[in-house]
């Protein structure tokens, strides 16, 4: 195995390491934004209605390699623009796994938007009205009542998405953050052998999928006890 | 801010333009096309059919397509049955290597996609089927495909649409896409924001004709179970 990948074994574990850490940043500022999306989106206002539309509508139009090479190359621009104007001489640089990670959180956030405003929607309003009947506030019903419900219908999505979210911390790589595909490129690069290294690449990725995948199907069993059909 | 360095540059995103719209469509053809029997094949019971295409979808899906596409444009050259023989004319260009792992990874999610489809199908349908007389192949034509791709129409819509969000890929590997033109423009003229802004309009563009056109194929294969 370590003849295989010529002693860069642990660079790309080091990799692999800053790919999982953009990869659950990245899902964390996700999450956020799709619970405030979803809120506009339910929300009886109409403005916040069209603002939540129009962010899910045009993020998930476009691809995220476009969406990361804007953020990252255009971000640095602008800001040096702004800073500028403010009376700064120096430069500044964007830290790639600040941009990443942004431009991640930004693009999922679209998608975990629909997925809690679809588990929202799936749940009986009678639940909640029958809450309210019992003098709970709204946080309460939220917390107690709305959440627990609303978790056995967006697991599968939200599992997907994150799926989906660590493939695409692979085009992290494009504006120079050393996660596990910069790593494996520089170790084929430097031995000659890519072939070894995109292998390896891929078999880490692999190795994430199904790690998630077993954790995924196991949060899955414990949230649809009671509910074994309808769950499957 | 000036967007008239891509006004100079319109042709350039022409070309590149021209590049998505060709490399996207054939990849999903042949991506189609080997998902037919790929996922009759998912879907069967045979372990010796099931297992083969499980671990095709499963790598394929379970891997980066950027990784993919280096795995197959820089991974690949470095054994001499490749770099030595005839298939060098084909691994060395980047269109064709940008098509072949497009392809497979298109495949793959559509195979899946397809064999869910396949499995949901309501067992009643094929029995009556067999009632009928017809054979594996026959039910196969009449019944099992022409429902199970009806009732991929919608997900089958959002892989076209990854589809042509993940072709902006191709331009790591010296292919000019839209992607491709945008970032020349951006290293040539340093206009980073005017570059991939107007890429991301054009993709945007392109996402809402293929959200139309199968808004009017569901209307047109599905309106009999809609809701």
């Amino acid at each position: 195995m370590f003849n295989f990948l010529h002693g860069y074994g642990p660079s790309l574990l080091e990799g692999a390491f800053i790919t999982v850490t953009l990869s659950v940043v990245s899902l964390l500022i996700a999450t956020i934004l799709g619970l405030i999306t979803a809120t506009m989106k339910l929300s009886k206002v109409r403005s916040l209605e069209i603002i939540g539309g129009i962010y899910t509508t045009v993020i998930r139009g476009i691809p995220d390699l476009v969406m990361m090479l804007l953020i990252f190359f255009g971000g640095q621009v602008l800001v040096n623009r702004v800073v500028q104007e403010l009376g700064y001489d120096g430069y500044i640089d964007i830290n790639p796994f600040i941009a990443g990670s942004m431009t991640i959180g930004l693009i999922y956030g679209a998608y975990l938007a629909e997925t809690f405003r679809g588990a929202f929607l799936a749940v009986p309003v009678g639940q909640a009205e029958a809450a309210k009947a019992c003098g709970m506030d709204s946080w309460t019903i939220f917390s107690r009542i709305m959440f627990p419900q609303m978790t056995r219908h967006a697991l599968p999505s939200f599992g997907n998405n994150w799926l989906v979210l660590v493939k695409s911390t692979a085009l992290v790589s494009v504006i120079g953050l050393e996660d596990v595909v910069r790593m494996s490129d520089l170790a084929g690069g430097s031995t000659h052998k890519p072939f070894n290294f995109w292998v390896a690449c891929a078999l880490i990725y692999l190795a994430i999928t199904s790690v998630s995948n077993f954790i995924q199907s196991r949060l899955e069993d414990r949230y649809n006890v009671g509910h074994r059909e309808e769950g499957r | 801010m000036s967007f008239s360095i891509i006004f100079d540059n319109w042709k350039l995103f022409l070309e590149g333009f021209v590049v998505t719209i060709q490399l996207v469509p054939l990849a999903l053809f042949f991506g189609f096309f080997m998902a037919l029997p790929l996922s009759v094949m998912r879907a069967s019971s045979n372990p010796f059919l099931k297992w083969p295409t499980y671990s095709f979808t499963y790598f394929f899906r379970g891997t980066p397509l950027l990784v993919q596409v280096y795995l197959f444009y820089y991974g690949l050259a470095q054994f001499s049955i490749v770099k030595e023989t005839i298939l060098w004319s084909f691994f060395k260009d980047a269109y064709k290597v940008g098509l072949l792992s497009f392809s497979l990874n298109t495949a793959a999610y559509t195979t899946e996609i397809f064999r869910g489809a396949i499995e949901r199908l309501p067992l009643g349908q094929i029995e009556a089927a067999k009632a009928c007389g017809m054979g594996p192949l026959t039910r196969l034509r009449r019944i099992i495909l022409p429902i199970a791709l009806r009732k991929s129409i919608p997900s089958y819509g959002n892989e076209v649409i990854f589809m042509l969000h993940g072709s902006s890929i191709c331009s790591l590997i010296t292919i000019i896409d839209i992607t491709g033109a945008a970032r020349i423009v951006n290293s040539r003229y340093y206009g980073p924001v005017e570059a991939f802004f107007t890429a991301g309009v054009i993709y945007l563009c392109l996402t809402f004709c293929i959200v139309g056109i199968f808004k009017q194929l569901e209307k047109k294969f599905l309106s009999h179970i809609r809701r």
